[in-house]
């Protein structure tokens, strides 16, 4: 008997997708099983318990924009500055992420709309090594912030990240000060920006741009904060608290102004712009 | 001067040390002089090539060195009349950062530096120069208040980095950080950061965001620490020396990187040999610096930090 030929069907991660539809999963808040068709439909938000699960970025895409996204500078790919390698090399991490996410690098940008408003979107793709930032993750906040000056429009991002990416070293640290900068002149400009923190959003990214919004919403339970928790365990020699770094613990500190259901996040936004934006003052 | 040795640098600390005997004999019998002149010349020549095959990770701890000049240690030797100035005017005063008026070769400046202790207690009291969120608060109060009073601002880093712990977390730290880099970015007068020990992290680069930014030949200026990168990338804290090479960390790394413009030399055997002659050459680096933003307006100045930061990052295109 010969042996199968090669081509063997291959499936992409869409059909993936589509194969798993229909199956069974268990909800990670409540333990109840729901369909993967149901859960897709609510955006991963289980509808027993409200347990929010991880969406994916173009699962973002869909949730906030009336259509797709008119990407911008999704050319950027990055450089190996430092010929970074740690066993792996850099390149192959990025070129294993690119694949993995379909996605050039750890963040969308571009233009799109709102219920019917234009914006400039920015999402992390967390799937892209944890959303770690590097030159083209700060170069393409730093574009969307400049686009949005010359084309008049407000910033929406989402932010979900580990923090600045450690095989760029200290270029990522530089990242931070180059897209706050920019961030600065945006300000300038009196266009409203939106920051809308999901899980997670820490390190180099939480400490930069993510808590400079003129608003910031949080997902519920989200993750966020500067350090670690580990880091933090082995500094203090403590347990932390239950709750520690979630969105309702910075909610009681102060540090949003308002978790938001997912599913209620897109109207919640327009409001805000809407109210922001309707009796805009003279420059 | 230096009364903690690290091993690497012992044959060095034991020339230097001859050298401060000679020159305190050549002080009462001139005789010496002659002796005293060969023997600096070839201390500095030796300890340039034993430092010159120091590792990254060598560097990383003189910059960490426990006699190294911290902030207060160069502000009394470089500026005169310093007025501190304390507190958040939120929650607390942090003393891992120091900051106040001073005046500088006639002028009038702002000074922000992170402060180390010496010793225990007051390690304990400067939290080992990481500050929490109330420190950048007082930061960025100094940046808002040299704007409106149009004065420059001069900036000393060295810090392991930010305070990791739930009280900072609580009050916010990443965002004390993020508004710090902010209030940095729209300061329309000169800014002057120097790294004179250790640049960890965002907790430095809170008082980096400048329109020149120096580092001393054994500064470090990193995105993590050594141990930390170890630690994540081979779950191994101790091969830090792997991490701190690969990282590229060291003053002539950054350089290179266009991260900082300028190296300033450190005297023989490293600034922690003679904090005096330290405090001379950053004075001198200092000064240089300073006056050659003379003649940028407000507006220029903003934009010459934009433009510095904006042209950092490697990508392909």
């Amino acid at each position: 008997m010969a042996w199968p030929e090669k081509n063997l069907p291959s499936t992409d991660a869409s059909e993936k997708r589509s194969l798993g539809a229909g199956v069974f999963r268990r909800c990670d808040g409540c333990g109840q099983t729901l369909t993967a068709g149901e859960l897709a439909a609510t955006f991963e938000v289980c509808s027993l318990c409200g347990h929010h699960h991880k969406l994916e970025a173009d699962g973002w895409q869909r949730l906030f924009l009336d259509e797709a996204l008119e990407p911008w500078d999704a050319h950027l790919v990055p450089g190996d500055p430092l010929r970074f390698s740690d066993g792996r090399s850099y390149k192959e991490r990025v070129t294993a992420s690119q694949k993995k996410t379909k996605s050039p690098e750890a963040i969308d940008i571009g233009r799109g709309r709102m219920d019917g408003r234009a914006v400039a979107y920015g999402a992390f793709v967390f799937a892209f090594m944890g959303g770690s930032m590097g030159s083209v993750v700060g170069e393409k906040v730093t574009r969307l912030f400049e686009r949005a000056v010359e084309e008049e429009l407000p910033v929406v991002l989402l932010q979900a990240s580990g923090g600045a990416r450690m095989q760029e070293g200290i270029l990522s640290l530089m990242q931070m000060a180059k897209s706050v900068s920019a961030l600065e002149r945006f300000r300038k400009a009196r266009l409203p920006f939106i920051s809308v923190l999901l899980h997670p959003t820490t390190g180099g990214v939480a400490a930069s741009f993510a808590f400079l919004g003129d608003v910031n919403i949080a997902e519920p339970k989200a993750l966020i904060g500067f350090a670690g928790a580990r880091v933090i365990e082995n500094t203090i020699r403590q347990t932390l608290p239950p709750g520690f770094q979630r969105a309702e613990f910075l909610l009681d500190h102060g540090m949003v102004d308002a978790i938001v259901s997912r599913l209620e996040m897109k109207a919640k936004i327009v409001s805000i712009l809407n109210h922001l934006t309707s009796n805009r003052p003279r420059r | 001067m230096a009364a903690f040795v690290l091993p690497f640098e012992r044959p060095v600390v034991d020339l230097v040390e001859k050298v401060r005997e000679l020159r305190a004999l050549a002080a009462s019998d001139q005789r010496f002089e002659p002796e005293l002149a060969r023997l600096e010349e070839k201390t500095s020549r030796l300890a340039r090539e034993i430092f010159a095959d120091l590792t990254p990770m060598q560097k990383v701890q003189l910059s960490r060195h426990a006699s190294r000049p911290y902030t207060l240690d160069y502000v009394k030797r470089l500026f005169t009349d310093f007025d501190e100035l304390k507190g958040d005017r939120r929650f607390a005063e942090d003393a891992a950062i120091v900051a106040g008026l001073a005046t500088y070769h006639g002028r009038s400046v702002v000074l922000v530096g992170h402060q180390k202790g010496r010793g225990t207690k007051e390690n304990m009291k400067r939290n080992f120069g990481m500050p929490n969120p109330e420190g950048y608060r007082k930061a960025i109060r100094m940046y808002e208040l040299a704007d409106k009073f149009n004065l420059p601002i001069l900036t000393f880093i060295d810090t392991p980095g930010a305070y990791p712990g739930i009280g900072a977390e609580e009050r916010g730290q990443s965002e004390a950080i993020g508004a710090s880099l902010a209030a940095m970015a729209r300061a329309r007068v000169p800014i002057i950061a120097t790294i004179i020990g250790e640049g960890g992290s965002g907790g430095a680069l809170a008082l980096g965001v400048a329109n020149r930014v120096l580092v001393l030949e054994f500064g470090c200026y990193s995105v993590i620490t050594p141990e930390g990168c170890a630690a994540i990338l081979w779950k191994d804290g101790s091969r830090a020396d792997e991490a701190a090479a690969r990282l590229k960390i060291t003053a002539p790394d950054l350089l290179q990187l266009g991260v900082v413009d300028l190296v300033v030399d450190e005297p023989t055997g490293g600034a922690h040999q003679d904090h005096d002659d330290a405090a001379v050459r950053l004075d001198r680096a200092l000064w240089s610096q300073l006056t050659a933003l003379d003649g940028l307006s407000p507006d220029e100045l903003v934009d010459d930090r934009y433009k510095r930061f904006r042209a950092l990052g490697t990508f392909v295109a």
